[in-house]
């Protein structure tokens, strides 16, 4: 997507989020998240103790400005967590109202229908007004107004507007690539193209609403979570309220400002707070992917993948194969052949031809001509193709087996040393293509698959993180292991057909494992749809969108692995704030306890390691530190803990590390810095 | 000193060299395998053909907890009539009268759960009909359902998918008859020869140099002594438990006690390994409880050795350590050890009275009895270490980027919500119990009770605090041993924490063999790379500090008004 804004926090969505800050103080919405919710009710508590002291000038439950603060800071802290909500849903928001303001209000040329047929006339309405099942027309220059499958035609179509790829793409109708969508434009051609959603139903709709809250669901994960969390919080309500009568046996009052202080402090309000804000966050880190998830399971789901499904062209090979050498028989000459190789090939439109010609190089291809020639296209049955120069010359070019028959029926014997190039090349993975001139072998051509650089990197990097990595490809196992080999995937399905997916999908499902794939055409739905994670490009068909649980819009097959590391990262942020959070409380008791009961029993200052200045100053520090550290963590939550594959007890070991022991000292030196400030007025 | 603290060492090392085979042999009980134990086969067989069950019939979790609860509740009703009537049942050689109801209703309950309070006194609160019949008898079927109970959970983890858990009252009966009750008679015997009666004549009497004629109660103890640690009971025939010299008479029987009541919890862990073929799990958990055992052994030790500070202001040197409520023939740092030892496992037999250990002893016996889980009770320890597992399963497996898994199994929402609230109830149970006597001394210390709850007492102030914080995490634990200075032995008392007991016992034991149970019911998922592993070192961290954390958190406060405030005072 072009104009990716990275900075987070926009001053426009800040406002915003503010706004929603208080709207979110409706108890009636506090109440989803009961670990907020109890700070809420905490804070007016707070409220009435203070009112209380100025009305009746009561100085038994402390000073007016020392209940006031902790009222204040309380209610910051709620404020925080609702910002941290606020800003995490206005960015998604912000995100994918960007993606949709491409699309809204463009003229749309409806063509109207009567019963099946199609009328020629053409009416331009406003593309608010489509309907699914619309039919409308798109000529070069028209922005397609809205998501559709091309029923009609073919037309290269410039995405930039949502995939920031300038190079144009070529949609058709009946193939796999018959998907347009609105706000894309057309460049060449006219395409006639079928609505496919409902305004307002697309899945980018679903996404902002998801977003939005309204039809935001917990996840299983999160609802665990928080199940866990309020624990916790009931844990903490039982230490608070047994305190009153331990503190009536040992004869020491205790505020109910301490007592709300102590309690706000102890549940795990960090994360309680920043809870929503990770999942929603999770969301919007696949939409900068330029992924649109259908739900936040889904991006959960990723995390746990264990078997990734990639196709090989396109993901772990660059398009097609590519000629990379010429092998001449003996007694021919090596120009010789490579000039009858570039003479059949010149007007080869197919990738393999292409780069035949590439190969051959400049200086031969300039000097020939094809004039005249006739084409001979590839057919299945000849399983060759080549050309009839005007001289009668006929050149061919296919696969080893073919041209041996051909051969054969004219009488010629293949050369002994092509025959084991060609066992040689395949052997290699690579693709022979016998040449022959006049049914006489001249030698053979080399096509290689082209492994995309760096993948060998990212499957490394897949292994890991725990993901087998498959490849699906339609060349036989031979060639298949080869390149499997060599890209370092973990195993692969070679010939194989849209079922043999299916039962591969069903088969890692049957023994546990959790499976991933991405597809684009129609006979790939069933297969996304049984996948865990079913990642749909966007310029695939209807069907596949709707089974799969992702759409990707930048069509990009590699996307997975970034799916999969989101899906971790949304899972580790939540963890490591949830121990971050429980670490914090060691501190904080050590700040409170001593507080409460140093009045009564002056013993107890051999707890107060902290040496912090008065009980006042203990707990206000306390609760201004539990409440700043949730602003302060909002980036992270944002963003995202970093994943680093270095398998899971290192991994463990070091978020343990950074969140477990840092959560324990990082509030003892917040907490004192804090008390020494406020010692100035306590 | 260096003796007594090579004592210790040694009587540890003894507990692992046996601890380890005795392991391997449980294993192969559960397993099904030929032991030499096969003999008991035959008596086995009598048992249900005269009760019709089959014991070859697949259970699932359900139908174990309901055998379990429905044996149990007979048990009850058993021993509170039983109790109560006493005084008319025949071998009363001493005459000792029938128990009030809510004493018997406590006593009946604290045997029934494995935890031995005993809020009266062996030598007059019941008949030698009822301590053989009833008490013996509950001490191995408790500590029988303990176990039966953690083989249920390791039969779901052993299994990938199932919901066949095999037969309860296999895994009972085969735990008496293969385990505790060979066992039970080698301990005896070491005992009964070191001097421990074994006798039906009643008390015997002698003239003392002062001419006064003493009393002295006997009876058939050593066999009860022998399980009465072997199970993890810890309720001893006498009331002064095993400080009392019948029960304890010597070193050899100090050793041979204190071995015999840790001996099993450990065994259990080492079974573990075996029973599911995951040994190095076993290992890590056997780290992690042991690393617990030292934290809280040797602050006691050290404290103990070093004497009271209140003493040594006065002056006076303490050559011989804290002796205040402890025996000379076992001093100190013996002392320490049991007292310890008697608290992480939820035995609970005494060899000191814990009410006069330093302040700091009191702290540590009160987080072994917190936790309950260094080792354990017999089998219900790694079930409570269970619950830490899940928690620190599920806070770890989010650290490393999956949906929290354990032996293979997803951990979702529902077994969140059962661990969760096993987590709560300890607790709930030891703070809304504690605040609740804490609430009656304050606001109402003369109410017009039998016992006077301003009377509860023999020490006021944090002390006072920590005997009834004491009681009630005591008795959550099933532990039984008490900080001896309290009141106990009257109705708020004994209706309390017998509540108390019901639910410290049932609950921990529901809850894992249903997690365990849901848990095993799932698609079993292989482990890959990016799997949490549950047998390494670091997750092992991960166990300890969720447990500190766990109980450093709910009890801090507490903690901090009883034990540590003293403590503070004194220094």
């Amino acid at each position: 997507m072009k104009n990716k804004d990275n900075r987070l926090f926009p001053r426009e969505l800040v406002k915003e989020s503010l706004q929603q800050s208080f709207i979110k103080l409706n108890p009636r919405l506090m109440i989803k998240n009961p670990v907020m919710f109890t700070v809420e009710l905490g804070t007016i508590v707070m409220l009435i103790v203070t009112l209380y002291a100025i009305i009746t000038r009561h100085t038994d439950q402390g000073s007016v400005a020392y209940n006031g603060l902790v009222f204040l800071v309380l209610l910051l802290t709620v404020l925080f967590a609702n910002f941290a909500e606020a800003i995490a849903e206005a960015r998604g928001k912000a995100q994918a109202e960007s993606l949709r303001k491409t699309r809204e209000e463009t003229p749309a040329r409806l063509i109207r229908t009567i019963g099946e047929v199609f009328m020629n006339e053409v009416q331009v309405i406003s593309s608010a007004q489509l309907r699914k099942g619309d039919v409308f027309l798109c000529e070069p220059g028209d922005i397609i107004p809205a998501d559709g499958e091309i029923i009609e035609g073919l037309a290269s179509i410039d995405e930039s507007a949502i995939t920031g790829e300038s190079a144009p793409v070529i949609r058709e109708a009946g193939g796999d690539k018959s998907s347009v969508v609105g706000g894309t434009k057309v460049l060449s051609d006219r395409i006639k193209v079928q609505v496919s959603t409902e305004p307002g139903e697309s899945f980018l709709d679903k996404m902002i609403a998801l977003v939005e809250g309204a039809s935001r669901q917990k996840t299983p994960n999160e609802i665990a979570l928080t199940i866990l969390l309020a624990s916790f919080t009931l844990v903490f309500i039982i230490v608070c309220v047994t305190l009153k009568p331990f503190a009536d046996y040992a004869q020491t009052p205790i505020t109910i400002a301490a007592f709300i202080s102590l309690f706000v402090c102890l549940i795990p309000t960090t994360i309680g707070g920043l809870l929503s804000a990770i999942g929603i966050a999770g969301m919007d880190r696949a939409l900068r992917a330029n992924v649109i998830t259908k739900s936040g399971k889904a991006v959960e789901t990723a995390g746990d993948v264990d078997v990734l499904l990639l196709d090989k062209t396109g993901t772990i090979t660059i398009g097609n194969r590519k000629a990379t050498n010429f092998y001449a028989a003996n007694g021919v000459s090596k120009e010789e052949f490579i000039k009858l190789c570039a003479i059949s090939s010149l007007s080869d439109e197919t990738p393999e031809g292409k780069s035949i010609v590439e190969l051959a190089g400049k200086e031969v291809v300039s000097k020939l001509s094809v004039n005249g020639a006739t084409l001979v296209k590839f057919t299945a049955e000849t399983r060759s193709s080549g050309i009839d120069l005007s001289d009668g010359t006929r050149i061919r070019k296919g696969a080893s087996d073919a041209m041996q028959k051909l051969a054969a029926h004219a009488g010629h014997s293949v050369p002994a040393e092509t025959l084991e190039k060609v066992k040689a090349i395949a052997k290699d993975g690579g693709t022979p293509l016998v040449v022959a001139l006049n049914s006489q072998v001249q030698g053979v051509i080399e096509l290689q698959d082209i492994i995309k650089p760096g993948i060998q990197e990212r499957f490394d990097r897949l292994r890991k993180m725990g993901v087998k990595t498959v490849m699906v490809t339609g060349d036989n196992p031979l060639t298949a292991k080869y390149i499997a080999t060599k890209a370092g995937v973990d195993d692969f399905i070679a010939e194989a057909k849209p079922e043999d997916k299916m039962a591969y999908i069903k088969k890692e499902q049957t023994e546990g494992r959790l499976v991933a794939m991405m597809g684009d055409g129609t006979n790939d739905a069933p297969a996304l749809a049984q996948a865990d994670v079913g990642v749909a490009m966007n310029s695939g068909t209807q069907a596949a969108k709707e089974a799969g649980n992702m759409v990707d819009l930048d069509n990009d097959p590699t996307k997975l692995i970034e799916i999969v590391e989101i899906g971790k990262q949304l899972l580790m942020t939540r963890g490591t704030l949830t121990t971050f959070s429980i670490a914090n409380d060691v501190a904080k008791y050590f700040a409170i306890v001593p507080a409460l009961f140093i009045a009564s029993i002056p013993a107890l200052q051999g707890i107060n390691i902290m040496r912090l200045h008065s009980p006042e100053s203990a707990i206000l520090s306390a609760v201004i530190f539990n409440a700043i550290i949730i602003p302060l963590l909002i980036p992270l939550a944002l963003r995202g803990v970093a994943y680093k594959p270095i398998g899971a007890s290192a991994l463990l070991r070091r978020n343990l590390l950074i969140y477990g022991v840092g959560g324990v000292i990082v509030p003892f030196i917040g907490i004192k810095l804090i008390d020494l400030f406020i010692s100035m007025f306590f | 000193m260096t003796t007594e603290i090579l004592g210790v060492i040694i009587t540890y090392a003894l507990t692992l060299l046996l601890a380890w085979p005795l392991g391997k042999y449980i294993a192969r009980v559960f397993k099904g395998e030929r032991t030499w134990s096969d003999f008991m086969a035959p008596i086995e067989r009598l048992f249900y053909k005269l009760s019709g069950i089959n014991p070859k019939e697949e259970m699932n979790w359900k139908q174990h907890l309901k055998a379990l609860l429905t044996i149990n509740l007979v048990w009850f009703v058993y021993a509170f009539f039983a109790l109560l009537f006493q005084d008319k049942l025949p071998l009363n050689p001493d005459g000792n009268p029938g128990q009030t109801p809510d004493l018997a209703f406590n006593t009946a309950i604290s045997f029934v759960v494995n935890c031995n309070l005993q809020h009266y006194s062996g030598e007059s609160g019941v008949t030698y009909f009822t301590q053989l019949f009833v008490l013996e008898f509950l001490h191995f079927v408790s500590a029988a359902t303990g176990i039966a109970s953690l083989i249920v959970v390791l039969k779901a983890l052993k299994d990938k998918t199932t919901s066949k858990l095999g037969n309860f009252w296999d895994f009972f009966v085969k735990t008496i008859t293969r385990i505790l009750l060979p066992l039970a008679i080698v301990i005896a015997i070491i005992l009964a020869f070191n001097g421990t009666p074994a006798s039906y004549k009643g008390k015997d009497s002698y003239v003392s140099l002062q001419g006064d004629t003493v009393n002295v109660s006997r009876g058939p103890a050593a066999g009860m002594i022998a399980i009465k640690h072997l199970g993890t009971n810890g309720g001893g025939w006498f009331g002064a438990n095993s400080a009392h010299p019948l029960e304890n008479p010597n070193y050899i029987t100090y050793i041979t006690e204190m071995v015999a009541q840790v001996v099993l919890p450990i065994a259990m862990i080492f079974a573990l390994g075996f029973f599911i073929n995951r040994k190095k799990f076993a290992y890590v958990v056997f780290g992690v409880m042991t690393l617990g055992l030292l934290c809280l052994v040797i602050p006691t030790i050290i404290t103990e050795i070093h004497g009271s500070p209140a003493i040594a202001h006065m002056g006076i040197a303490q050559p011989t350590g804290a002796m205040e409520g402890k025996e000379v023939r076992f001093g100190p740092a013996g002392s320490a050890y049991w007292s310890i030892v008697t608290t992480i496992i939820s035995t609970g037999s005494v060899n000191a009275m814990h009410d006069s250990t330093m302040p700091l002893s009191g702290l540590m016996q009160m987080l072994g009895m917190m936790v309950n889980s260094f080792y354990g009770g017999c089998g219900v320890g790694f079930l409570n270490y269970y619950i830490y597992i899940v928690i620190a399963v599920f806070i770890s497996g989010l650290m490393v980027g999956r949906t929290p898994e354990f032996m293979g199994h997803k951990l979702e929402a529902r077994e969140i919500k059962i661990a969760a609230l096993i987590t709560l109830l300890s607790p709930f149970m030891i703070l809304a119990g504690t605040a609740l006597s804490s609430f009656i001394l304050a606001h109402h210390p003369g109410a017009d009770w039998a016992v006077k709850p301003s009377a509860w007492l023999n020490n006021p102030g944090y002390h006072g605090f920590s005997e009834m914080l004491y009681e009630y995490t005591s008795s959550n634990a099933n532990n039984g041993s008490g900080f001896e200075g309290l009141g106990d032995n009257n109705i708020f008392w004994n209706v309390s924490t017998g509540f108390i007991l019901i639910l410290g016992r049932f609950l921990p034991i529901i809850g894992p063999v249903a997690i365990a149970g849901l848990m095993a019911n799932k698609k079993f998922i292989p482990a890959a790379a990016g799997t949490l592993k549950t047998d390494s070192l670091t997750f092992g961290v991960m166990t300890f500090a969720v447990i500190i954390i766990i109980n450093a958190l709910s009890y801090f406060p507490a903690l901090a008004l009883g034990p540590i405030a003293e403590y503070f005072s004194m220094h």
